[in-house]
């Protein structure tokens, strides 16, 4: 079990986290018709939207309430209002997600009952429009945190609750944020390879996998649809994937009934023999061929890929169901986890980390932790410590904005750890250094060669 | 706040600003940031003003007291680059926690922050950013900087511009102030001489300053200070000590180049890298200056060799796009200096320009461009995303120039696109610059993909395909039993 080592310093260092509204403003962008509306100032929205757009390189829908001085003394009621009300009549969306910031949130104001109060006043007006809050300031969590109040904000704001005739053949699955746009289009492919009809709550495939739409759009366009949110009563099974999914993945199970089953990861070939059965025995139907052929391929990958992971040292720094998910797939494959750094303590998944400790804390931790290590695995922030400690970095996670195509890249399922099997043997074979005499001299002064062998960029 | 709400006040009222000038004293008091409408505002804060002017200062460590937020989410994400220190590109904030709020433990986390910065990286100074947060819960940053100074030895500057006070320009004037208040002319250099000048406004995006600076080295020119691109804080430190400058980005810096001819007596004019006539006169504007400040004025005659030379090269380098680029049209999406600066040098080599955005521009750059454009409907104050969208997929421009906001309007408009904005991968500046941003926009009209994307899919467009279908099918499902069969023997 791993030991959790609190923060203790006062400066973070190059911050791991994103903001707990950004990771809400995400699931929401998931959502068929959604605009997301930060309550805060202007600032907040500026930022993330320009990180979203960075990581994405899409036009991504985000507004504010804009909050001034007078805002912040007085009160923002009126701008939620207002705000929410623009929003209706400028881009007609089906959802409209808020979501709270430090700057409202340590006003303390009521945004529940202001919400409640427009929906009351302008009943007429935003029919067609559901409004949901997920309060995520961002002095509190990071982006799993708010991806998983903002889904539980939707299923308790918008799912018809109640007990409902339940369809045999379909399935309401819950992706965690750090599933990606091909992560969850390739988990669809495979549930629907068995004959289920799945609901995916958000579908980020839909959305934010970068088409090219015939006109301008000011909304999300694909995503899971506010209907689908309605319904999702009438699924025979839920799947929640990642730890910080059990939340809405309760929620859904209190409101309507519907039971789920929860996956910490489904990267891994255990992991995902588990995920196969549960749909061949809801189904009841046999595995499909070419899921058999799939799983051939991942042994074949292991077996060709191992040798490049045996003994080696890999330093990741991530939110906690991602960390799990690396961390067991490395372990896996018998590398040692030397560095785990994440953003909170909170996550019950971090005890089942297989490392020694996890560091709550930052880039400048992993810095540190990571000398010596074979690689690093976080996502673009990393490049400066990659730099410095001339260990190869492996981009994962958000952001990732100095390479293309983060979206569309397979991590889950039997092809998805294949083929990160074989993105990280490539990464070490291109950086193999070559024996010379001088390394491997047996009369070499040995106490240096032992160094040598150990952390082999200690003193760096 | 009472000095905060003073300073905001005396950023609103700026001689040097024609704008400003011709309002009167009650519009003047409402400033010059328009109010947001919340649910259509777009745009930055003026955390975020400030910390564009200052956070290229490449020896000093940006620390900044909010939480998350501010910091996580913005970090290492602008083009400015150093040519040495990398201290700035090292994030540091409190991340304050629910926990530091409610205990009210916001001070001393910031003061303990600054020692453990001190101690860990020496820094020459720590610029210690206000946000909506720290404000609202009334940390005294200025009483924490003043004593972490005291204590430790070190400019521990604060840079009080939180986010709700106002707009990124607002918060550039703020950056401005606090550098007039706590930086400038608190080191004294031993070595100032006539040939000294401050540039005042200029980021260093993409090393584009090092386009210019060996024109002026050769001049015998030297840059006491750029602020902020790729600055020491010694140097701005002793900013105090030129004999002119040249204020480059016209809306962001006027008050700090104003207020240093008021209190030191360094003359400035605005003027731009940008384009080749601009350039030219930039030069021809500093060493002016110069003279007038007591340098030799033989300089003039050899400013004026110097440019007739790189002038000569650059247009002859740039008759080459001629054939290429004549009749173009050119949609220029962005504000401030860079439109009219950059309009005339395309003109010349016969780009058509369809319009130009005035956002940010000031009653002077507005005139500029209306003389060069001889008429000014090619203007436009802002332009909405579908309105825009509509323009370019009608084909009504060959190119969109702007920044990173509107990228993708033009992408899925299937428009080329360039970006002249902060993060932007290539230097424009001087004479070169110039030539490569005509080399880049004829790269980006002549790439080979617009006319593949552009193209519907066989299927959606030609009736006759699907007259034809059975026979295509017959070949295929032919062609798919060859294959089948030889990859069966093969088996």
């Amino acid at each position: 079990m791993a030991r959790i080592l609190l923060q203790s310093k006062s400066a973070a260092v190059n911050p791991l986290k994103s903001s707990q509204p950004l990771g809400a403003a995400f699931a929401f962008l998931g959502v068929d018709g959604a605009m997301p509306l930060f309550h805060g100032s202007q600032g907040c929205t500026s930022f993330a939207l320009v990180l979203f757009v960075r990581h994405f390189k899409e036009a991504i829908p985000l507004q504010t309430t804009a909050m001034d001085e007078v805002a912040t003394i007085l009160g923002a009621a009126d701008h939620l209002e207002e705000a929410i009300l623009n929003l209706k009549n400028r881009t007609k969306p089906k959802l409209i997600g808020v979501c709270t910031t430090a700057l409202v949130e340590t006003r303390g104001e009521d945004c529940a009952g202001d919400i409640a109060n427009v929906k009351l006043k302008h009943t007429q007006e935003l029919a067609g429009t559901e409004v949901v809050l997920a309060n995520t300031p961002d002095f509190d969590g990071a982006i799993e945190e708010g991806w998983a109040r903002a889904v539980t904000a939707m299923i308790e704001g918008i799912t018809r609750s109640g007990e409902r005739a339940r369809h045999p053949k379909k399935i309401a699955i819950l992706p965690g944020c750090n599933l990606t746009v091909a992560d969850v289009e390739h988990m669809r492919d495979m549930v629907e390879s068995f004959g289920l009809k799945p609901v995916i709550l958000p579908d980020i495939s839909g959305s934010l996998d970068g088409t090219v739409p015939d006109r301008w759009v000011a909304t999300t366009y694909g995503g899971t649809s506010v209907e689908d949110i309605r319904e999702l009563g009438t699924a025979m099974q839920c799947i929640a994937i990642g730890e910080h999914m059990r939340r809405p993945a309760k929620a859904l199970l209190g409101l309507t009934g519907v039971p789920y089953v929860l996956f910490q990861s489904l990267t891994g070939l255990q992991d995902t023999d588990r995920f196969v059965s549960l749909l061949s025995s809801i189904s009841g139907a046999a595995v499909p061929a070419r899921v058999r052929r799939r799983r051939a391929q991942l042994q074949d990958a292991m077996l060709d890929g191992h040798f490049h992971f045996g003994g080696k040292k890999i330093a990741i720094a991530a939110e906690p169901d991602q960390l799990f998910q690396l961390a067991t797939f490395f372990a896996g494959l018998g590398s040692e986890i030397a560095a785990a750094v994440t953003t909170t303590d909170r996550s019950k998944i971090l005890e089942k980390v297989p490392a020694v400790s996890v560091q709550i804390g930052d880039l400048g931790d992993l810095e540190s932790l990571a000398v010596g290590a074979d690689l690093l695995v976080t996502h673009s922030h990393g490049r400066q410590a990659s730099e410095r400690l001339r260990i190869p970095l492996m981009r994962i996670g958000f952001p990732v904005f100095d390479r293309l195509g983060s979206q569309h890249k397979l991590a889950i399922l039997y092809q998805g750890t294949r083929d990160l099997i074989f993105e990280v043997a490539n990464i070490f074979q291109a950086n193999q250094h070559a024996p010379t005499p001088e390394a491997l001299d047996p009369l070499r002064n040995r106490e240096i060669s032992h160094e040598r062998c150990s952390p082999p960029l200690a003193g760096q | 706040m009472s000095s905060l709400s003073a300073k905001i006040k005396d950023a609103f009222d700026e001689p040097a600003c024609d704008k400003n000038r011709g309002k009167d004293a009650k519009a003047r008091k409402e400033g010059c940031s328009k109010s947001l409408t919340p649910g259509a505002a777009a745009g930055g804060c003026a955390f975020d003003g400030a910390k564009i002017v200052l956070q290229p200062i490449t020896d000093v460590a940006h620390l900044v007291h909010a939480p998350l937020a501010c910091e996580g989410n913005s970090w290492d994400n602008r083009g400015a680059v150093s040519s040495g220190p990398t201290l700035w590109r090292t994030s540091f904030t409190t991340d304050l926690t629910e926990l530091d709020l409610v205990m009210g433990q916001g001070e001393r986390k910031l003061f303990k922050a600054i020692r453990e910065i001190k101690h860990t990286y020496a820094p020459p100074a720590i610029f210690v950013y206000s946000t909506c947060v720290t404000a609202l819960i009334g940390d005294d940053i200025e009483a924490v900087c003043k004593r972490a100074t005291e204590k430790f030895g070190l400019a521990v500057v604060p840079i009080n511009a939180p986010g709700l006070a106002g707009s990124k320009n607002l918060g550039n004037k703020l950056a401005a102030e606090a550098l007039l208040d706590h930086v400038i002319g608190t080191v004294e250099p031993d070595d100032s001489g006539p040939y000294d000048i401050n540039i005042l406004g200029e980021f260093n995006l993409s090393g584009e300053f090092w386009l210019v600076k060996p024109l002026l080295d050769r001049l015998g020119i030297r840059v006491r200070a750029c602020i902020p691109g790729d600055a020491r804080y010694r140097d701005i430190a002793s900013a105090h000590r030129a004999r002119a400058a040249m204020m480059v980005c016209s809306t962001a810096l006027i008050s700090l180049a104003r207020k240093m001819e008021e209190r030191w007596d360094i003359p400035f004019f605005e003027g731009s890298f940008y384009g080749i006539s601009d350039t030219s006169q930039a030069l021809r504007n500093l060493v002016r200056l110069l003279v007038r400040k007591g340098a030799d004025p033989e300089i003039l005659e050899r400013t004026e060799t110097l440019i007739a030379q790189q002038e000569a090269i650059a247009w002859k380098k740039l008759e080459s796009y001629r054939q290429r680029l004549q009749g173009k049209r050119v949609l220029l999406n962005t504000g401030g200096v860079k439109s009219w600066s950059v309009v005339h040098a395309l003109m010349e080599i016969g780009i058509e320009i369809v319009g130009t955005s005035v956002k940010k521009s000031t009653v002077q750059d507005k005139e500029r461009i209306k003389q060069v454009l001889k008429h000014d409907k090619h203007m436009f104050e802002s332009m909405a995303a579908r309105e825009l969208y509509a323009m370019l997929s009608e084909h009504r421009a060959d190119i969109m120039l702007s920044g990173g906001r509107t990228q993708f309007i033009a992408l899925k408009a299937k428009t080329p696109w360039l970006d002249i904005n902060q993060e932007r991968q290539h230097p424009y500046a001087g004479y070169d610059g110039m030539v490569e941003l005509v080399r880049q926009i004829d790269l980006a009209i002549h790439n080979p993909i617009w006319s593949q994307v552009r193209q519907p899919a066989p299927w959606d467009c030609q009736p006759d395909l699907i007259g034809e279908l059975p026979c295509t099918r017959n070949e295929t499902a032919y062609l798919f039993d060859e294959f089948a069969c030889a990859t069966a023997h093969e088996c």
